[in-house]
């Protein structure tokens, strides 16, 4: 959840934007400490003026995103995005939409949402709570959130605004930042071993000689978390302990 | 000054087989449902839905309506997927046009502008390109040169959208936190019908009310049909929240054939008074 929140860090005035539980906890533990100038959503149309509980409504308002706001900010690049992956590969590929060939899918899943409009126009980070081979694969079934290379490829209007800062799993924390921008092992989660991130991981990632530990909460953000943010502790429905 | 009030029967009785009808709404959110289940009880079928998906989707989809499919995704909210979609497109039960959501909103602006396609930097790089290759991009005449995806327009034979409020006219309000799309849906259409909780007197509309939050205007309505309970089981904020319980309901039925066929006897065999009164029936079996 720290890493999480670390995403958001110097990210400045701009909207976070995080889908599921701990991305959720993460923007609003970094607006509560590092980043108070962090935009936030209710979920839906509200941007929030206080820092909630999970599911609690906001005391304060302090402005409107309906959907079609929402949409048309993306376009502004004034977000970073935290948003869910399927399959995510060594490039940065991401699907959400479907598993299998999408003709006739094995398995239909959401469909590619906003991940195209997200990936090139703003700041688009990963969360994963379940680190497997089954996700971090290979080659993803449908290209949803666009990787580095198929950026590249796409020509200068696609590379432009494109950043995928980091990848964040219940193992570790994950960035692009290679000489030919594939996969790295940025952080190990304390308690987890390189060897473990390898087995779990369905392609070759680049692993440094020396790999940090994620930092660990201080007390501070141990009380906000429990006691302030999340006391129904909902954070482990999506990562059990 | 013309009524323009109708039953949900007249209104879907002027739907023809094969037609592109957007749906209103937003995953499981103020989806035009009684629309949706009157649609069901003609034969009207063949269709090309525009939608952002919920279980208008999918209850076309289980009905066999839909020919293809124009969305970014299909959802239940409460619950990620949404059963019949993911079903029927695993059979692979209709073509489908996937859009991200920013173009599909882009889309249906260039419909109601009147505009072929609108530029859009979405999907540059994605398989959005592979899976609709009739997507063409457009490069800037300025300076910069920059090459942009020019998605199509998404004109629309009708629409149907439900809001809080209407006057027989077709002027309708919405009371919750978000328009959606349906003012865009309604642009975009040839006709557009309008649902709602309920008619008022024109004079009316701002007793309570903003004048923000009239979001459709009678130039872009056909028919107004006043519908209590309309959306259920999608959220219709501040009238009524989703009906989770019945969601859970519909999309634990909709796993098999045989427990969809006695959900669809229960709930869908009658008409929108019969549907209601079952909902009433199956909650006061649950206390």
């Amino acid at each position: 959840m720290v890493a999480c929140a670390e995403a958001w860090r110097d990210a400045g005035e701009i909207l976070a934007s995080p889908m599921g539980t701990v991305p959720t906890l993460g923007a609003r533990l970094a607006r509560l400490t590092f980043a108070p100038d962090l935009l936030l959503t209710d979920g839906e149309a509200l941007l929030v003026g206080d820092t909630p509980a999970l599911g609690a409504p906001p005391g304060i308002v302090e402005g409107w995103l309906p959907y079609r706001q929402h949409l048309a900010l993306v376009a502004t690049g004034r977000r970073h995005v935290m948003m869910g992956a399927s399959q995510i590969d060594r490039h940065g590929n991401q699907n959400i939409s479907c598993i299998g060939d999408w003709a006739r899918p094995t398995r239909q899943l959401l469909g590619v949402r906003g991940a195209p409009v997200n990936t090139l126009n703003n700041p688009t980070s990963y969360w994963v709570p379940k680190h497997s081979p089954r996700v971090f694969v290979e080659h993803v079934d449908m290209v949803s959130g666009v990787g580095y290379a198929r950026a590249a490829e796409a020509g200068p209007s696609a590379t432009r605004f494109h950043r995928i800062p980091e990848v964040i799993s219940n193992l570790g924390v994950f960035d692009f930042d290679t000489p030919d921008r594939t996969m790295r092992l940025r952080s190990l989660h304390p308690g987890v071993t390189v060897e473990q991130v390898e087995e779990s991981t369905g392609f070759a990632l680049t692993v440094p000689a020396e790999v940090p530990y994620t930092r660990a909460p201080d007390a501070d953000e141990l009380r906000l978390i429990r006691e302030v943010l999340d006391p129904g502790d909902l954070r482990t429905r999506e990562v059990p302990a | 000054m013309s009524d323009k009030t109708m039953s949900a029967e007249e209104a879907v009785g002027r739907l023809r087989s094969g037609m592109t009808l957007g749906i209103g709404g937003w995953g499981s959110r103020r989806k035009p449902m009684a629309l949706v289940r009157a649609l069901l009880r003609t034969d009207v079928t063949d269709l090309t839905v525009v939608s952002y998906g919920g279980p208008d989707v999918g209850l076309l989809a289980a009905a066999g309506r839909i020919r293809k499919l124009v969305a970014a995704f299909a959802t239940l909210d409460s619950i990620p997927l949404e059963p019949h979609f993911t079903a029927a497109r695993q059979r692979g039960a209709f073509a489908l046009e996937e859009l991200d959501e920013a173009m599909f909103m882009w889309g249906l602006t260039a419909a109601a502008q009147r505009l072929p396609f609108l530029p859009v930097r979405a999907a540059l790089g994605s398989d959005v390109m592979k899976v609709n290759p009739r997507l063409r991009t457009v490069t800037s005449p300025y300076d910069d040169g920059e090459e942009f995806v020019a998605v199509p327009a998404l004109r629309l034979d009708a629409a149907l959208v439900h809001l809080n409020r209407a006057d027989s006219r077709g002027n309708a309000q919405y009371l919750g936190p978000d328009p959606y799309f349906d003012d865009l849906f309604c642009q975009a259409a040839d006709t557009a019908y309008v649902s709602c909780e309920q008619i008022v007197d024109t004079a009316d509309l701002l007793k309570d009310a903003a004048p923000q939050s009239l979001l459709v205007k009678r130039a872009f309505v056909t028919g107004v049909v006043e519908t209590p309970g309309g959306a259920h089981f999608t959220s219709c904020a501040p009238d009524y929240d989703r009906d989770e319980p019945f969601q859970r309901a519909y999309a634990q039925a909709a796993r098999d054939p045989e427990t969809w066929r006695a959900f669809t006897d229960r709930f869908l065999s009658g008409d929108e008074q019969a549907y209601q009164a079952a909902v009433t029936a199956f909650h006061e079996e649950r206390t």
